[in-house]
């Protein structure tokens, strides 16, 4: 209960607040302080690392791509310089050609086609039955016209497949005609599609217009929009031919990252895409990872800390308690003291009036002696008056001396001490206050009890404190005390019996520690039993005790007979 | 028959004094009195053949211990009784190792006081007469009568 009182103090509560902010803020500074510096740095490195890792990849990819068409535009221009548009023409010559090239490239060809400037497709091999087909409104047929070659962006055309086209012009006649092949388009696709990272990481080309030039691979909305940012900064970067990597959020989009590179001359815009979340997913649950360490370390932290100080505070307000308690006792023993001294000084003082009136009163003795007084009516009770005047003046010299006694420092020096007389000392020193008190004491003490070699004042204090405590303990109802001595083996033992409230069990256990007291504030200090228990156990003796409540205590001290044994008992015990 | 003790009574309370002397004469003792330490060893000077001191040990001025010191000085033969309160028993117990006979504890029995002094006087009157003894003894052989 005073413990809890303690704990409550705004004191120890403010005590308990520091030391706990004082050993996080001291742990967790530099926990906090390395692990976002390692974090950090290993954040910014794997960046460096998956961007690095991208440019490297798209750039390769680019190439490929640039070097797929340049090889087939290569082809096209060697079977126009080789054989001319006139053998071209021929329809044998040219599906013997495309067999060629089907058999060098497997599918990547479609057809191949000899048209006019007019538009018109002369001569087709191919699939699909294009013989005289007009291209003259085609807006590549327009273009490859007015170039040397031309490759052309994905287009439907005629035949409703996605398909590009590379055309070579040739002077043939003082007329222009082109040399067409259909570059089919799946072969372009896997080109593009072989790149794919992780579970969202995947490439695409885009036109200048942001038209898609390859199919993505899988579910993806192509939101044309969205990459206008690539193709407006597209006309600075070409020049560079380098790889730019970045990492965006579109309207209503997840983070991404994003690689694109200008191929075909700055025509087309490869695109990597890939989720943020996919791309470090490592490092993200690496740092999760971290974190959680991070939380459960400073949860491990936050929770021994509150243990710790909860254990140092209470510590603290038991060792204040006990210096309380000790400051408490030590001004007890100081009024003590000067109750004493001043004692001691009264009794002293009150000795030589009394010392006085007992001679005078002798001196009247001595005088009725004589002749003439022997005769008077009244000689009997002068005597006995003057009898009276002896007997109280011894009275005054006992009580006088009982408190000098009492007043005297405790003498820790070993008599010979006779404990009937010194428990009928105490008794006596006991009888007013148990007076008032409405307790009798009762003594039965046991004929020829040996003399034990104790300190006679210690045993006094014992005794003194025992008795005491059971006329407190039966202030308010009154009862008997009874103090009994006796031998038993090599032991003498004195019994200390009220039939006061008792003791409840839960108290019993409890009694002889220091500073345990169930008087009320300021009444007893704790440490009469706890003294007693000392004192009787340096001895080598015991203090026990009986208690039922309602019904009375008993407290039981064995003091052995034979000094020297205990001596030996106790030099045993510390070996 | 043994002379009458000569006995000087010591202590700074005279009414204590005036009664005890009256006590003490009556049986059949020779007493003088004083109320201060320093009186005491000026009537000591002046009767050297003192017996015993009644000697109370709290006492303004000179005290019993200092007294009794004074008194061995003067007269090593004259047996010295403290008279004390209870608080200082360790006083006149220390006064017992400086040469004191005996101590005597406020108020006292006339009875007890009676023998101690009896007691006293006679050990101070037999160490007189070892002393004469002696002294006869050595003047016997110095002359060469034995």
């Amino acid at each position: 209960m005073n413990e809890k009182k303690h704990r409550d103090d705004p004191f120890y509560k403010h005590l308990a607040r520091r030391i706990i902010f004082g050993i996080i803020f001291v742990s967790f500074t530099p926990l906090l302080l390395v692990s976002g510096m390692i974090l950090w740095s290993f954040h910014h490195a794997y960046h460096e690392k998956v961007n690095a890792h991208l440019e490297e990849l798209v750039g390769r990819h680019t190439q490929n791509i640039d070097s797929f068409l340049d090889e087939k535009l290569s082809d096209i221009q060697l079977l126009v310089r080789s054989y001319g548009i006139d053998r071209l023409q021929d329809p044998v010559f040219l599906s013997d050609r495309l067999e060629a090239l089907r058999a060098t490239y497997d599918d990547v060809f479609t057809d191949l086609g000899v048209i006019n400037e007019d538009g018109i497709q002369v001569t087709y091999v191919g699939p699909f039955k294009l013989e005289n087909a007009n291209y003259h409104k085609a807006e590549w047929f327009n273009k490859a016209l007015n170039n040397p070659y031309y490759i052309s962006d994905v287009f439907l055309g005629l035949r409703g497949h996605p398909h590009f086209i590379v055309a070579v012009k040739q002077k043939f006649q003082n007329k222009d005609w082109l040399l067409k092949a259909t570059i089919n388009f799946q072969a372009f696709n896997s080109l593009v599609e072989n790149l794919r990272i992780g579970q969202t990481g995947f490439a695409f080309i885009l036109n200048k217009e942001g038209e898609f030039q390859t199919t993505p691979s899988f579910e993806f909305t192509p939101q044309k929009g969205c990459y206008g940012f690539f193709l407006d900064c597209g006309g600075e970067t070409i020049v560079d031919d380098k790889v730019q990597v970045v990492e965006k959020t579109f309207e209503g989009g997840a983070k991404n990252l994003y690689a694109t590179a200008f191929l075909k001359g700055g025509d087309w815009l490869m695109i990597f895409r890939q989720e943020s979340r996919d791309a470090f997913g490592e490092l993200n649950r690496t740092q999760n990872m971290a974190l959680l360490m991070i939380i459960m370390g400073g949860l491990v932290i936050v929770t021994l800390t509150s243990i710790l100080t909860k254990r140092t505070v209470n510590r603290i307000i038991a060792a204040d308690r006990e210096k309380e308690t000790l400051n408490q006792q030590m001004i007890e023993t100081g009024k003590l003291a000067t109750v004493g001294e001043l004692a001691a000084g009264i009794a002293h003082e009150i000795n030589n009036p009394v010392a006085i009136m007992v001679e005078e009163a002798g001196w009247i003795e001595d005088l009725l002696e004589e002749e003439d007084f022997k005769e008077g009516e009244n000689l009997a009770e002068f005597e006995r008056a003057l009898i009276q005047i002896r007997t109280q003046g011894q009275r005054c010299k006992e009580i006088t001396h009982k408190l000098l006694s009492f007043a005297r420092k405790t003498d820790p020096r070993v008599h010979e001490v006779q404990l009937n007389a010194l428990v009928e000392e105490m008794v006596s020193l006991s009888a007013q206050k148990a007076k008032y008190a409405n307790v009798v004491l009762e003594t039965q003490l046991a004929e020829n009890l040996p003399t034990v070699n104790v300190s006679e004042s210690e045993m006094q204090q014992v005794f003194l404190n025992l008795i005491n405590n059971a006329t407190d303990a039966m202030e308010k109802t009154g009862g008997t005390i009874r103090v009994t001595t006796g031998s038993k083996d090599d032991d003498i033992i004195i019994r200390v019996s009220d039939n006061g409230p008792g003791i409840p069990k839960a108290n019993l256990d409890r009694i002889f520690n220091p500073f345990y007291t169930t008087k009320a504030v300021g009444k007893g200090t704790g440490l009469g039993l706890s003294i007693c228990h000392g004192i009787i156990k340096k001895i080598g003796g015991e203090i026990k005790v009986e208690s039922n409540v309602d019904v009375g205590t008993t407290f039981i001290v064995r003091i052995p007979l034979d000094k020297k044994d205990t001596d030996d008992s106790r030099d045993g015990n510390d070996k | 028959m043994m002379l009458k003790p000569l006995v000087m009574l010591v202590d700074d309370e005279a009414p204590f004094i005036e009664t005890m002397s009256k006590r003490l004469r009556k049986r059949d003792l020779t007493v003088l009195t004083a109320l201060s330490g320093q009186k005491a060893i000026e009537k000591l000077e002046k009767n050297r053949n003192m017996d015993v001191v009644i000697l109370d040990v709290k006492m303004p001025g000179m005290d019993g211990i200092e007294t009794l010191g004074e008194i061995k000085k003067i007269c090593p033969l004259t047996e010295v009784i403290m008279l004390t309160g209870h608080a200082t028993v360790e006083t006149s117990i220390e006064g017992m190792r400086l040469g004191a006979f005996d101590y005597l504890m406020k108020p006292c029995e006339m009875k007890i006081l009676m023998e101690k002094v009896m007691e006293a006087t006679e050990k101070k009157r037999a160490h007189e007469e070892k002393i004469r003894d002696a002294q006869v003894k050595e003047s016997l052989t110095r002359h060469g009568l034995e």
